[in-house]
């Protein structure tokens, strides 16, 4: 083949040493985001503290706010911060994720229905919520949402961090409508004829042999996003409400605005998300590795 | 139209499938009598599969007619479960539902499709896994069993619908040489049991000891038929002599 410069990729030139295909490397899985918080060392809390404590050693020179009282105003803080502010980060992706997994579920099995509207539909939102920005459907919901609803006479508001896990369960359900419609598709075609010349109806084939196989495929990717979403929560400061970055920011107004608590705090929300987060991302990578080789 | 049983269990007349542009079975007629054990061979793409996927609706057809116990297979208006609960199939590749046992595997579809008792249904599955010679192994996953091991399970799987008619597909191309003869003794059972059977084979020793009659396919049509003594030793057509050539 000849090669012509400029156009011819790298690849396509014939080569005097053929080298390994690493093409598969290139290929985006999903994991991104798992596998960057799974690939941090141990040491990286300590880092994070580091840095929390000589930021106001460097911010010095302006006052006289030192580490020692940064810290110190992070200590009384912190029950509060934990409590009131991360425990809700919590509860809100958990209620997000719950919401997002029972719809996505909905929409990934209508997304192989035998019926073409039901499957087009069902392709349609999942690529629309798949692609939207988490924060243009956050706002959406907190402003097209009603503050209140009237269920049999009875008035009954909707607070502002039931919106936000309304608007987060929006793109979580897209998410796992894909996941599921992936899962599926992932089992042989053979096992559906297997089962067909058993008689199995449509129904039974879906539910008894070829979901169960899917579960443990599902596992991993739903962590994964459960993780995405856990790290989403703090856009729902945006929309005012007191989750753990709101209630930083307030704490730190209160504690007159020093410039040097601006790193020590926003570190400490840093450190809990890594808490949280890091285990389930190591989880979902070895599960991920162990599920693929039984494959 | 009823079906009696002095008439062809197996009727295929005159079946033509094209996957696109690709004519597969160009007139297929086979009649399969009750009890009757049938082998079709030949040549890898002659169509033997896909006419075997035929019987039972895996595959479509675009012409003729084939009926099961009078029952037009390709009639829109068929219960294609009713016909399926009549006609088992086994597969090349066995097909166990990888997360259930070898009991589960055999009692799952009695039991969730045939709607029967779970107590009777296990007693009765025990007694076909004894049968296909896997005592001890129920509660084994297919991951844990060997090849001939699976594909005999996949044979008490299909058994335990109680089917009037098996096809067997190509059972024993997957298998390491010395389990293939542990699946052609439990299909050999079967037959001398009176069940009726089709099967596409490349074992073709197999094939003229248990076939009542051997079909052999070229190219989408049945070059030559017969009984296996006269088959095999007197085949007329240069096609048929080529390939027993190659293979005996």
């Amino acid at each position: 083949m000849r090669s012509i410069p400029g156009i011819t990729k790298p690849h396509q030139a014939n080569l005097a040493v053929l080298k390994p295909n690493n093409a598969a490397q290139h290929i985006p899985d999903g994991y991104t985001f798992t596998r960057w918080v799974a690939s941090m060392p141990w040491w990286t809390p300590l880092m994070i503290l580091a840095v929390m404590a000589l930021w106001p050693a460097l911010a010095h020179a302006q006052s006289r706010y030192s580490t020692i009282q940064a810290f110190d105003a992070l200590w009384r803080w912190m029950p509060f911060l934990l409590k009131s502010g991360f425990f809700f980060n919590v509860l809100i992706s958990v209620l997000a994720m719950a919401i997002g997994t029972f719809a996505g579920v909905t929409l990934g099995l209508a997304q192989i229905s035998l019926y073409r509207p039901i499957r087009a539909i069902a392709w349609f939102i999942t690529q629309l919520f798949r692609n939207s920005p988490w924060l243009v459907l956050l706002f959406i919901v907190l402003l097209a949402f009603p503050f209140e609803v009237n269920i049999f006479g009875k008035i009954v508001r909707i607070p502002d961090w039931m919106k936000g896990v309304i608007g987060l369960s929006f793109p979580v359900m897209a998410n796992i409508s894909e996941v599921v419609r992936g899962a599926v598709q992932s089992v042989p075609t053979a096992q559906w004829e297997a089962a067909e010349s058993l008689a199995f109806s449509r129904r039974q084939i879906l539910w008894q042999i070829i979901l169960p196989q899917c579960y443990k495929r599902m596992l991993p990717p739903w962590m994964n996003w459960y993780a995405i979403l856990t790290m989403a929560t703090p856009l729902c400061s945006l929309l005012g409400i007191e989750e753990l970055i709101t209630l930083s920011r307030q704490a730190m107004e209160s504690e007159d605005n020093h410039p040097e608590l601006l790193v020590p705090f926003f570190g400490f929300a840093l450190l809990l998300f890594f808490a949280y987060c890091y285990p389930i991302a190591r989880l979902t990578i070895w599960l991920e590795r162990k599920f693929a080789v039984k494959l | 139209m009823t079906w009696t049983s002095d008439q062809p269990i197996v009727s295929i007349k005159g079946v033509h499938k094209s996957f696109g542009n690709l004519e597969v079975l160009k007139g297929i007629s086979i009649d399969v009598m009750k009890g009757e054990v049938i082998c079709i061979i030949g040549p890898s793409g002659s169509g033997k599969s896909t006419l075997i996927r035929c019987i039972n609706g895996l595959n479509d057809i675009q012409s003729g007619s084939i009926t099961v116990q009078g029952q037009e297979v390709h009639d829109p208006k068929l219960e294609m479960l009713e016909l399926r609960k009549k006609v088992g199939m086994v597969f090349q590749q066995y097909n166990l539902f990888p997360h259930k046992t070898a009991l589960q595997n055999v009692m799952m579809a009695p039991v969730l499709v045939l709607k029967k008792n779970k107590q009777d249904i296990e007693v009765q599955a025990r007694n076909l896994l004894a049968k296909v010679r896997l005592q001890g192994k129920e509660d084994s996953f297919p991951g844990e069993l060997s090849g001939g091991q699976q594909q005999r399970v996949a044979i008490a799987r299909s058994l335990a619908m109680n089917p009037d008619v098996m096809l067997f597909d190509e059972v024993t191309a997957a298998l390491d040489p010395e389990t293939v003869k542990e699946v052609l003794v439990t299909i050999r059972e079967l037959a001398e049991e009176g069940m009726t059977c089709i099967l596409v084979t490349h074992e073709m020793g197999f094939a003229r000891e248990v076939a009542d009659h051997i079909y052999f396919t070229d190219r989408g049509l049945i070059v030559e038929h017969g009984p296996p003594s006269t088959f095999f030793s007197d085949a007329k057509d240069p096609r048929t002599k080529e390939f027993l050539s190659q293979i005996l």
